[in-house]
């Protein structure tokens, strides 16, 4: 790994300037992870007073848990939902606003903001907008004939949080794909220009392949962020409900391990959540190498 | 390029205009929502035209709060959430750099490892250790306190990379020109060092403060005393009270006043914010 | 002020890459030592271990009368010159020029006159207060001399300084370096790969290959008398003509062709035959003398270069540009003009050296 190539001698200093960082890393971070590991192969007697070793089985009943299986489904649900519509709208804006060049500025500012606002409040926006009795939203769908609550319909519990989590990653997928197409270099669309291609055509044979490793890019990051970043919304608004339909797994993990207090089975769901995020992180830092050979 | 559709410019404009619509609408609504009285959402519409009671309910809820519903007044959660988010910010940002520093800057037998260390921390997300994490807080003592806050945080690959990333940009010639002129490590670092870091420093202060601001489930869980309550945790607590008695109009206010500081730092340092999301990507 | 001693340097980079090798090397006070040769040659390499950036892996290196092996850079009494200048950018150029000294608890008031002193001499006076970016490449340039200068150190080191510079203003500011290191005179080592400036800037040269040393010498020593024919072609634009050639008795074959020698042969046998370029001309029709085809010609103004073949060996020539050129001509030289390597080592063969060669260098009247 690259250093410069002249360095500094010392034999001590180096620590001392990573002490801070890697006593808060292995104290926070791999100690903690490494005892969920460990309690993830045991199984606390009732009363908690001993712990027996039990190899998988807390995985193997996790995974013969309908709960479980239910908490997945609807993870991967979530996930897709969160990152084609985020992503969708966000290619859709970004393409406009790299159109309109002069009041491109004046959009990004209106767009980029919701970045800020906290996975909880933004929940909290959007469930007063869903509100049964007094939101927009469902009084509106009320001329269409639908009565909209997602305290009791599960369909509309997801549509809720999908598109709580959506808005709030729109900006972010935005400046990506602004920041993307900006790179596109300007010879090539007017190389199809010459060639007679329409702008459309232009943009779905020319720019959106050169775009695929920005898509690529934001769709890990939209996952990771719909697995992980989303306690928040779900917390605010239905709380995993109804009846778990909106249990995503990090919700799960925490109504199991803080409210039931299942220790051996909730840290093997720890574990598996760990193992998500190794494999998005080497997926995406894959694509960092692919992106540095050319 | 020569190019005239005014059709397409028509249409691009008008998608525009729809997104910043919709983008916008949500905390439109919420703003409107927050400045009625209780008994405007009656009617059970919500309206759409600000009322009259803007400075009562955001004066109750900064002054008085709800402590029934968990909420104490939301000016000591916004101190609270300020100075969290500062901490949380300065102090990431000060370990990662000096590790930065010491990664990029010297040899040492533990580099290599090192590094591979502060990687991990980046797939160890806290909502994934969050029992066994909890409990090293609390054996530590650090429940209710700042330091239970902001310390189990703080520690941060991506500022980490992003910091040796630029110095590995820098010119070799500068480290050995300072040297040549005397400057030893640290006098280095001091003076030459750092202010080249400054906008880099800036934008990534911009992101951590934003993280550090919106943190939910930490300090939902270290913290049982109000005085420490921060204000992203408090419009949940609100939210869960008022939410049965219809008084939408406070926990809107609340809502708004978590998030109108993370967004205008947005809004007024957008080109920081920009350099420091995208760079920190990388 | 201090004489500069290198006594068996090498350098063999942590995974056994060797760059330098066994450098002896003698730099008296005040001398401007130039040393050049291609990427990779290790001259770089070698400046580094002299200013300390780089750790000597074998032999010493003296400082006036101290062994600098494991000083600190700072604490050698060297000031260096980058290629890229590596200004700070976030300091006025006073502030870059008073670092080095602020960090050596100068007293103020020094720091103001010695920051001024250097300011007047480059010129750069009016710019003390801008920061670097603010300043074309020319007056950077400066500002790095500057930063060097107000140090009042034992030696002077250049890395390659002049190459980020359009040609017009390195050949101002290569006289302008000369002319400075004149005045202070100051020891001095100077890398570059650009043999004219090499040639132009040293009291000696040093020509380095593969990380060893293949010539030291006055300009005009290693022009008129280089040690090998790495350094004939290196040397001198256009490059010294390289030939195939065959010792027969007082004669030398090219090809078909013969030249008398008038007792010249410094052995027999095969050998590498060099001729600089403006020591061939073209022949009258009396004499003896090589068969040229030409290919094309470069015209230089002053002279013209005739590149064609003699046998099918490549050779170029310097002729007035008044003379008229035919199909059908001939080359001759004068024998002691020749020059006579080893075909095995390169090395130049004893024998006769030009006496252009030991001309001393023409020193300024003051």
């Amino acid at each position: 790994m690259q250093t410069k190539r002249t360095v500094f001698h010392s034999r001590v200093l180096p620590y001392f300037l990573l002490a801070p960082q890697l006593i808060i890393t292995l104290i926070f971070f791999v100690w903690p992870a490494a005892q969920a590991i460990w309690q993830s192969f045991l199984r606390q007697d009732p009363f908690g007073l001993k712990a027996t070793f039990v190899w998988f089985a807390n995985y193997t009943r996790l995974l013969d848990d309908p709960d479980y299986l239910n908490a997945l489904g609807a993870t991967f649900v979530f996930s897709v939902g969160v990152t084609v519509l985020s992503m969708g709208l966000s290619l859709l804006f970004a393409v406009c606003v790299n159109r309109v060049l002069r009041s491109g500025r004046f959009y990004t500012t209106l767009l980029v903001w919701p970045y800020a606002v906290a996975p909880a409040a933004a929940g909290l926006l959007w469930w007063f907008m869903f509100n049964p009795s007094v939101g927009i939203i469902p009084y509106l769908l009320s001329f269409l004939g639908y009565e909209w609550n997602h305290r009791l319909h599960t369909g509309d519990a997801m549509v809720l949080i999908i598109i709580a989590a959506a808005w709030k990653q729109i900006s972010y997928n935005f400046l990506f794909f602004v920041a993307g197409l900006q790179s596109v270099p300007q010879s090539l669309t007017e190389a199809a220009a010459i060639d007679g291609a329409g702008p459309f055509k232009r943009f779905w044979t020319v720019v959106f392949p050169l775009l695929s490793p920005t898509t690529f890019f934001l769709a890990v990051i939209n996952i990771t962020y719909a697995m992980f970043d989303t306690f928040g919304i779900v917390d605010a608004t239905t709380s995993g409900g109804p009846s778990q339909s909106t249990n995503i797994l990090v919700y799960k993990v925490y109504a199991d391990g803080f409210i039931g207090l299942n220790l051996g089975p909730s840290a093997a769901q720890s574990v598996i959540l760990m193992l998500i995020v190794v494999v998005l992180t080497v997926v995406q830092f894959r694509w960092i190498e692919r992106k540095v050979q050319y | 390029m020569v190019e005239n559709r005014p059709f397409l410019n028509f249409l691009t404009h008008l998608v525009l205009i729809l997104g910043v619509l919709t983008v916008v609408f949500p905390v439109y609504l919420a703003f409107i929502a927050s400045t009625h009285g209780p008994t405007d959402f009656m009617s059970g519409i919500v309206p759409l035209l600000p009322g009259d009671q803007f400075s009562a309910n955001y004066g109750y809820l900064l002054g008085t709060g709800e402590s029934t519903a968990g909420a104490p007044p939301f000016l000591l959660m916004l101190g609270n959430s300020l100075a969290m988010a500062i901490m949380i910010a300065v102090g990431k940002i000060a370990i990662s750099i000096i590790s930065a520093f010491a990664i990029v800057y010297f040899r040492f037998p533990l580099r290599v490892p090192a590094f591979w260390l502060i990687f991990m921390t980046l797939m160890l997300p806290v909502e994934v250790r969050i029992l066994p994490t909890y409990k090293v807080v609390a054996d530590l003592g650090m429940l209710n306190s700042y330091s239970g806050l902001v310390i189990p945080v703080i520690a941060s690959a991506t500022a980490t990379f992003l910091f040796r990333q630029f110095f590995l940009t820098v010119p070799e010639e500068m480290m050995e020109a300072a040297r040549v002129d005397g400057a030893g490590p640290m006098k280095f670092f001091r003076d030459i060092l750092l202010p080249l870091s400054r906008t880099n420093i800036a934008a990534l202060f911009i992101i951590m403060f934003i993280y550090g601001w919106n943190q939910y489930l930490w300090p939902m869980l270290i913290t049982t005393e109000p005085q420490y309550y921060t204000v992203v945790m408090g419009i949940k607590r609100l939210a869960s009270v008022l939410d049965g008695d219809n008084q939408w109009n406070l926990v809107m206010a609340g809502v708004i006043l978590a998030g109108l500081p993370p967004v205008l730092v947005i809004i007024f340092m957008q080109r920081l914010f920009v350099k420091g999301l995208v760079e920190t990507e990388k | 002020m201090a004489s500069i001693d290198v006594e068996g340097v090498g350098k063999v980079y942590s995974g056994g890459v060797r760059a330098v090798t066994d450098i002896k090397l003698n730099i008296a006070d005040g001398e401007f030592i130039v040393l050049v040769g291609p990427s990779g040659c290790g001259k770089s390499t070698l400046l580094r271990m002299v200013a300390g950036l780089e750790t000597i892996s074998e032999g010493e290196v003296k400082i006036g009368s101290r062994v600098v092996n494991n000083v600190e850079p700072a604490d050698r009494d060297i000031a260096m010159v980058f290629q890229n200048y590596a200004l700070y950018p976030h300091m006025t150029v006073y502030n870059n020029l008073a670092y080095g000294l602020k960090n050596r608890g100068t007293p103020k008031a020094e720091i103001d006159a010695r920051v001024a002193e250097a300011a007047r001499m480059l010129e750069i006076t009016q710019y003390l207060e801008r920061k670097p970016r603010a300043l074309s490449g020319g007056q950077r340039q400066r500002v790095a001399m500057g930063r060097a200068i107000v140090r009042k150190p034992a030696a002077f080191l250049f890395d390659e300084p002049l190459s980020n510079l359009d040609a017009k203003l390195r050949v101002s500011m290569r006289g302008e370096i000369k002319r400075l290191q004149r005045r202070l005179g100051t020891t001095s080592i100077y890398v570059t790969h650009d043999q004219l400036e090499a040639m132009t800037l040293a009291d000696r040269l040093v020509v380095l290959n593969g990380g060893q040393i293949e010539q030291i010498g006055a300009p005009l020593e290693v022009y008129h008398a280089p040690a090998s024919t790495f350094v004939a072609s290196f040397i001198g634009s256009p490059a010294m003509n390289l030939v195939k050639g065959e010792l027969h008795g007082d004669k030398l074959a090219i090809g078909p062709a013969m030249v008398a020698l008038n007792g010249f042969a410094p052995t027999s046998g095969a050998v590498t035959v060099g001729v600089r370029a403006e020591d061939l001309r073209i022949a009258r029709d009396d004499e003896e003398a090589l068969p040229f085809r030409l290919e094309y010609t470069e015209e230089l103004g002053a002279q013209r270069l005739i590149h064609g073949t003699v046998g099918d060996q490549q050779i170029t020539a310097a002729v007035s540009p008044e003379i008229a050129l035919s199909p059908d001509m001939r080359i001759a030289v004068d024998a002691k003009r020749l020059h006579f390597f080893s075909i095995d080592t390169g090395k130049r063969l004893p024998g006769h050296v030009p006496a252009e060669a030991k001309l001393a260098p023409v020193e300024p009247v003051i």
